[in-house]
């Protein structure tokens, strides 16, 4: 009979694969740590000592801007010790297994792996074979919690508030992590979603989500925010004509200034297609949120880099109003 | 008449079963308490107080007797890919899960579509197979769907059936040529049935678990169409065919609609979408969780359980499906469908099904027995004296939890993690023993 090998007992860390992962409690103590760590960016000594000592691999197997750099920043921001990997140029080139590449990364016991991955559930794999805490930074079509986090956080800083909020997710909801992200975070702090799409764009089954559908633009006219996606094409089965052109989705769903008002506010998780899904001049106006979006990126992150690296119990938004408020002493 | 079922010699074994509770539906057996002599390996007597002197005895007080189990849908994965799996650890595992005959798959490498190929194997099995096996060859050259294979050659050397099992046969009109042809062999046709242009790209069922994870969905209308479109074509010809794997409510209903015509068709389940759902795939393990076709939604489960009780649903069938852990250790999308299911089927069926009353163990037996039997025309194992020994002894008040190390040589076991009731004590294979964890008494 055959021996196996029983791989170690792994400890039970806290991990942020998905939304799913956090109550309205936890979203609510990252947000207030976020906004904390704020009032850091406008100091001439942009760093707080808060995770120094620790260490953070960044592990980026798809392309990547605004969410590798600013988890790059933010771990730096924090202090922590941090490298990035990418794709192209490692051991994965050579046929390296994504279980290997990681157990590889955890002999250095980093404290944090961030992961993008261009498959379902590759974060949920690494989880059994490391003993750092995960953060998915993008995993397919599955979950961007992070880009949820700096979404909600950027709603709430222009709008006040979350709760009771109406939100309108405009185009390829099928192949959008940042929608099943978002539709799950706003959910859970209280607002509506309104989805608007194609209707081969639109998962069969979304309503158990608990959003409402539409297939016509004017539909966005209700909303609070207007959320627009980006038509991934890399992520489109060849042949599968889910619109018969980009033409043609433009003309039935594009973002024009003529179907949104200056009341409502504009986001967008980018990169942008401009004149696809957004019109230039709506993603340029100034009701548009595409900015600040990046820059709540930074913040977002480093609260959850510190959320996870804290102790649960310890009061995660006391602590770390009490870390920035003694930071520049420490750093002075 | 040809032989089709092939097995490694071994001893026709003589013993005593004494005080099991014995479930025959066929034999019109329903829990009655009896001693069982095996003579040579053939049920002499069935009754009470039986003396043998000089035969082992075993004391099953407690434990429940049925006809070895039938499973018409295993990968032995052989020849091609030996390390998941072989004709010696599969029929092991057979063994260990009851049963007492097994149809292998043809999609190995290379995959059985030639004499040659089909003669190899044969002779694999008389060299190490623990239960009898028989050996299904692809209906299309490749299983690429173009050119039938030589049917009549490979039936005459002993082929049990004809499948192009992992694939569906797309063509309809190949698919016909394929069924009038069947009237020549005789052999029956096993159909995976699946619209390839619906479900392109797919991973898990087409549903509120797929709109939520992202996975691309095969929608339930991937199989029912083709199912429809097959019992229309087996209708037309007037010949019987064989459905692999039902798991959609959608092609249950066409089932039963065909067989209320009087269509001959047969149809089989897994024990994974009789037992799981569509949310054992939140966990995103792909060992455990991703097969085709997919688990369905619960609706599905409940359509498939009914269809199982009344009978539309003749068999259930493994679709025991090996892959190395290397395979299965990746992300979930990147990773290849399939589970392990022989040593798990009867309990996983016996605890889903069997004890929350759902459906009653003789007829669970019936279709994890004589149902697959009489489906593709394998003898059918009885507890009857005067039958050569195919039975099997169960523990059913034992659970055990799932878990490595398994019988087979692969560890993507749909049901790891969960505690399962009904242990398989001992299992008799055409008169001998296959697999045995009972101490005999002096």
């Amino acid at each position: 009979m055959t021996v196996y090998l029983q791989p170690p007992t792994l400890p039970s860390r806290r991990h942020l694969l998905s939304i799913a992962d956090l109550d309205r409690a936890d979203v609510e103590r990252i947000l207030e740590t976020a906004e904390g760590f704020e009032s850091v960016m406008d100091r001439d000594v942009k760093k707080v000592p808060t995770l120094r000592g620790r260490t953070v691999i960044n592990v980026f197997f798809e392309a990547s801007t605004r969410t590798s750099s600013s988890f790059e920043l933010a771990a730096k921001r924090l202090s922590a010790d941090t490298m990035s990997l990418k794709a192209s140029g490692s051991s994965v080139d050579k046929g390296e297994s994504l279980k290997d590449t990681i157990l590889t990364l955890s002999a250095y016991d980093p404290d944090v792996i961030v992961i993008r991955h261009a498959q379902i559930g590759a974060p949920a794999l690494i989880t059994r074979h490391t003993a750092a805490h995960v953060v998915n930074a993008g995993d397919g079509k599955h979950q961007h919690p992070t880009q949820s986090l700096l979404d909600l956080y950027t709603m709430r800083k222009s709008l006040g508030r979350l709760e009771g909020l109406s939100v309108a997710i405009v185009g390829d909801v099928l192949h959008s992590r940042v929608a099943r992200s978002n539709i799950q975070a706003l959910k859970l702090m209280g607002a509506s979603v309104l989805v608007v799409g194609p209707p081969p764009l639109i998962p069969r089954g979304i309503e158990q989500m608990g959003v409402t559908v539409s297939h016509d633009i004017a539909a966005i006219g209700d909303a609070d925010v207007v959320y627009v996606l980006r038509m991934q094409r890399e992520r489109m089965l060849e042949g599968a004509n889910y619109v018969p052109s980009l033409r043609e989705y433009t003309a039935l769903w594009g973002v024009t200034s003529e179907r949104v008002r200056p009341d409502q506010l504009v986001m967008h998780p980018g990169p942008i297609n401009r004149g696809v899904e957004i019109a230039p001049d709506v993603a340029d106006a100034a009701n548009s949120r595409i900015v600040d979006q990046v820059r709540a990126g930074l913040v977002t992150r480093m609260a959850v880099l510190y959320d996870l690296l804290s102790e649960p119990t310890s009061g995660g938004r006391e602590a770390a109003l009490r870390v920035v408020a003694t930071a520049g002493q420490e750093v002075a | 008449m040809t032989q089709r079922l092939f097995r490694r010699s071994g001893e026709d074994t003589s013993l005593l079963i004494e005080g099991a509770h014995l479930v025959d539906s066929g034999s019109g057996l329903e829990g009655v308490p009896a001693d069982v002599l095996i003579e040579d390996g053939i049920v002499t007597r069935i009754g009470g107080g039986i003396d043998a002197p000089g035969v082992e005895r075993f004391d099953a007080a407690g434990m429940t007797m049925t006809p070895g189990l039938v499973d018409p849908h295993v990968h032995l994965r052989t020849p091609g890919d030996e390390d998941t799996e072989d004709v010696g650890s599969g029929t092991q595992a057979a063994a260990a899960g009851g049963f007492v005959a097994i149809l292998a798959m043809p999609n190995t490498q290379p995959v059985v579509d030639s004499a040659p190929v089909l003669s190899g194997l044969i002779g694999l099995a008389r060299d190490q197979a623990v239960v009898p096996t028989g050996f299904m060859a692809a209906i299309t050259l490749g299983q690429e769907g173009r050119q039938l294979s030589e049917m009549a050659e490979l039936a005459d050397r002993g082929a049990a059936a004809f499948s192009d099992d992992g694939r569906p046969v797309e063509r309809a009109g190949l698919l016909r040529r394929a069924l009038q042809y069947s009237r020549v062999t005789g052999l029956r046709l096993s159909l995976h049935e699946e619209d390839p242009s619906l479900t392109a790209g797919s991973h898990i069922h087409e549903g509120a678990v797929s709109a939520e994870l992202g996975l691309t969905g095969y929608p339930s209308i991937g199989e029912s169409v083709m199912v429809a479109r097959d019992v229309q074509i087996a209708r037309h010809e007037g010949i019987g065919l064989h459905l692999c794997h039902i798991s959609a409510a959608e092609s249950v209903a066409e089932i039963r609609r065909a067989k209320e015509l009087g269509v001959e068709i047969t149809a089989e389940v897994s024990p994974h979408h009789l037992c799981l759902t569509e949310e054992a795939v939140r966990g995103l393990d792909p060992a455990t969780s991703k097969m085709n076709p997919p688990l369905r939604a619960a609706s599905d489960r409940a359509a498939l359980v009914e269809a199982l009780a009344d009978g539309t649903l003749d068999c259930i069938a493994t679709d025991h499906a090996p892959h190395r852990s290397e395979e299965k250790e990746q992300p979930f999308e990147a990773a290849p469908n399939g589970v392990i299911g022989l040593e798990t089927a009867f309990a996983a069926v016996y605890t889903h099904l069997v004890a929350p009353g759902l459906v009653p163990l003789s007829v669970v037996i019936e279709r994890m027995s004589g149902g697959p039997a009489r489906a593709f025309g394998l003898p059918v194992p009885a507890l009857r004296e005067g039958a050569r020994a195919n039975l099997t002894l169960w523990s059913l008040g034992e659970s055990r939890l799932v878990a490595p190390p398994y019988v087979s040589r692969s560890r993507n076991c749909a049901f790891a993690g969960q505690t399962l009731q009904g242990r398989c004590m001992l299992t008799i294979a055409d008169g001998a023993v296959a697999h045995r964890l009972v101490e005999a008494v002096r």
